[in-house]
């Protein structure tokens, strides 16, 4: 008898999946998403895949890429369950993504009831994040031990072209990459809170996404939002296991 | 004309009607037939009829000559205004070249401005529009409608009677009230057609010549969707109503994606639907010119300001129509809807208690993926 589910979440940057068997999500597994998302999905797909899965979702921008898939579900309806499923009754989620972000408002039962999504642009995602890294030679890791400096520097670009160049002046200024740094997770997180705040979100607030695992992300959208922002160990895999959850719906 | 006797046939043939026209257009005009070129449904139609001249739809929905037009236009304007201006420009489209006046109104910035270029290199005609619905606006368009027709008359070497006006106003009204009930047999539950299906025929019949025919040929597709409604067929869909900028060719990837992700468009509230195509000019009014002003500047676009007539005509198709949803569409850089969007969504979601999504878009292709995410999740949401 199948007693499993198998969410698959094909983003930008990485693929996510995980295994859930109507309690709890009893494996995960995470790849880079690389030129070939089919290929990536598929090699998720047949880790995680045993005789016991029921019922297999995709979702994310490679959704159709699987054939193996029972049914797609757009990424927002997933990260509202997954949110859910992860936090409880939340008032919204704001997830940043590798090349979007969203906010969207929950009922108390995990259902969309509107949402908003940036995806014109890369300011406001985790490319910027990532451009940031890589011009200031920093690891992801080292993200939250920069909040102990100093004072975060302005950035004023949006454009995360224009971005790139402004942090380049300030290093040829002599300001401090810690600084800079904290400039630059500011500015996101700006950008992000008053795109979320469109919507009357109430109460508890999720952040899911790959930079949801660092403090200084989560303390600056709080106080930005004036919200209480909650997160969760598994946040990055919030897509993969909403997914999940709605596929045991299925099976049932 | 060769006969068609299956309905996706008949929905292909007044979606390829453009095409055909070209050829229609160049056979008239071999005759001696003037042809009046117009972009906004302000235009009113009835004076080119009455003087025997055909009219013909200049506002362009592909992306194709978009690169010409920003050689003299801003990268950021609305798509609709440069691929026009860019189809004037290059002479790629038949109906710019066939047009022997093209008429515009004062609507937006960006098309007003546009006309004014235009002009030093096509024969143009501006009506002035005021933007407000009042009488003194009526007033206003009314000597402007006069206007237009003594440059058609001094253009054209021709004389414009009342009465001819009076047959054409017949002519177009008989032509609503068929358009009328071929979009209101969407009221049914579950409805009859295709959103894409609706939309090939509003689109097509802008480009037929012969308007009594052309009415002609709706009231028998009405009839002919009527007597094979298969209730099982769009059974089960959300119910869309889309409202916002234009939509043609390019923004058809809205339709698509709606009709894709389990909903079906049963109303248009925009240019090519119940928009212009509402409300009838009152026959009985013994001053044809006012009656024509009246009707014609009472089209909710929101250029006008305030543009309270979109409120009521919202208010009514969302309940005519049984509406699960309203989709926006906003073409980028369209001031006017992108601001009233603000009233349309309260209005909408408070007023209504119906969800709405808001959708900017171009005519390229590029944002396709993220039009379907965005309406994918919009439905499943519902």
């Amino acid at each position: 008898m199948a007693v499993l589910s198998l969410g698959i979440d094909c983003g930008s940057t990485t693929v996510k999946g995980a295994l859930f068997d109507g309690e709890e999500i009893v494996k995960t597994m995470l790849l880079p998403t690389s030129a070939r998302p089919g290929r990536r999905m598929k090699e998720i797909y047949d880790a995680l895949y045993n005789e016991d899965v029921g019922y297999v979702v995709t979702t994310g921008y490679g959704r159709e890429l699987l054939k193996e898939s029972d049914k797609r579900v757009t990424e927002i309806t997933c990260h509202a369950q997954g949110a859910h499923f992860l936090a409880g009754s939340l008032g919204g989620l704001i997830d940043i993504g590798g090349q979007d972000s969203k906010a969207i408002l929950l009922e108390p039962n995990g259902h969309v009831k509107d949402f908003l999504m940036n995806d014109k642009c890369a300011a406001g995602t985790g490319r910027f994040i990532e451009m940031m890294c890589r011009i200031l030679e920093c690891s992801g890791d080292e993200l939250d031990t920069f909040k102990q400096t100093g004072e975060p520097v302005d950035i004023t670009s949006m454009c995360t072209v224009f971005a790139e160049s402004e942090i380049i002046s300030l290093l040829a200024q002599g300001a401090d990459r810690g600084d800079i740094a904290l400039g630059v997770i500011r500015s996101i997180c700006r950008r992000t809170a008053s795109f979320a705040l469109k919507l009357p979100m109430e109460g508890r607030v999720f952040f899911s996404g790959g930079l949801a695992r660092f403090n200084v992300f989560k303390e600056n959208l709080s106080n930005m939002l004036d919200r209480e922002v909650v997160t969760h160990p598994q946040s990055q895999l919030c897509g993969a296991i909403g997914a999940a959850v709605i596929g045991y719906r299925q099976i049932k | 004309m060769e006969l068609i006797k299956e309905l996706p046939e008949i929905f292909d043939s007044f979606s390829e009607q453009r095409k055909k026209s070209f050829v229609e257009a160049y056979e008239l005009k071999q005759k001696g037939i003037p042809f009046v070129g117009g972009f906004c449904t302000y235009l009113p139609k009835e004076l080119a009829y009455a003087m025997g001249a055909c009219m013909v739809g200049l506002c362009s929905k592909t992306g194709e000559t978009i690169p010409d037009a920003e050689k003299d236009l801003p990268r950021n304007l609305c798509p609709l205004i440069k691929s026009s201006y860019g189809f004037a420009k290059t002479d790629k489209c038949p109906f710019f070249y066939f047009s022997d006046l093209i008429v515009g109104e004062t609507t937006c910035d960006g098309k007003k401005k546009m006309y004014e270029m235009l002009g030093e290199f096509k024969n143009v005609h501006v009506m002035e529009l005021p933007n407000s619905q009042s009488k003194m606006g009526i007033e206003l368009f009314k000597g402007e409608i006069v206007r237009l027709k003594e440059e058609l008359e001094r253009q054209f070497g021709t004389t414009i009677t009342e009465e001819d006006i009076r047959r054409a106003i017949k002519v177009y009204n008989e032509q609503r009230v068929a358009l009328k009930e071929f979009y209101g047999l969407q009221k049914m539950d579950p409805p009859p057609m295709g959103g894409m299906d609706m939309h090939k025929v509003l689109d097509g019949v802008q480009f037929r010549f012969d308007i009594p025919a052309a009415t002609e040929d709706i009231k028998a597709l009405t009839q002919k969707i009527k007597d094979e409604y298969d209730p099982e067929k769009y059974k089960g869909r959300k119910r869309i109503l889309i409202t916002g900028s234009p939509i043609g060719c390019s923004t058809e990837k809205v339709v698509k994606a709606i009709e894709d992700n389990g909903g079906v468009v049963v109303c248009y509230e925009n240019c090519g639907g119940a928009r212009s195509v509402d409300e009838l000019v009152d026959e009985n009014d013994p001053d044809v010119y006012n009656a024509l002003s009246k009707r014609y500047i009472n089209i909710p676009c929101s250029c006008m300001s305030p543009n309270p007539g979109r409120l009521e005509l919202m208010d009514r198709l969302i309940d005519e129509y049984k509406v699960d949803a309203v989709v926006e569409v906003v073409l980028q850089a369209c001031h006017t809807f992108n601001v009233e969007s603000y009233k349309i969504k309260n209005f909408v979601t408070e007023k209504k208690n119906v969800p709405y999504l808001f959708l900017e878009t171009d005519y390229s292709s590029t944002d396709a993926g993220q039009v379907n995410t965005r309406i994918g999740a919009f439905i499943e949401m519902l």
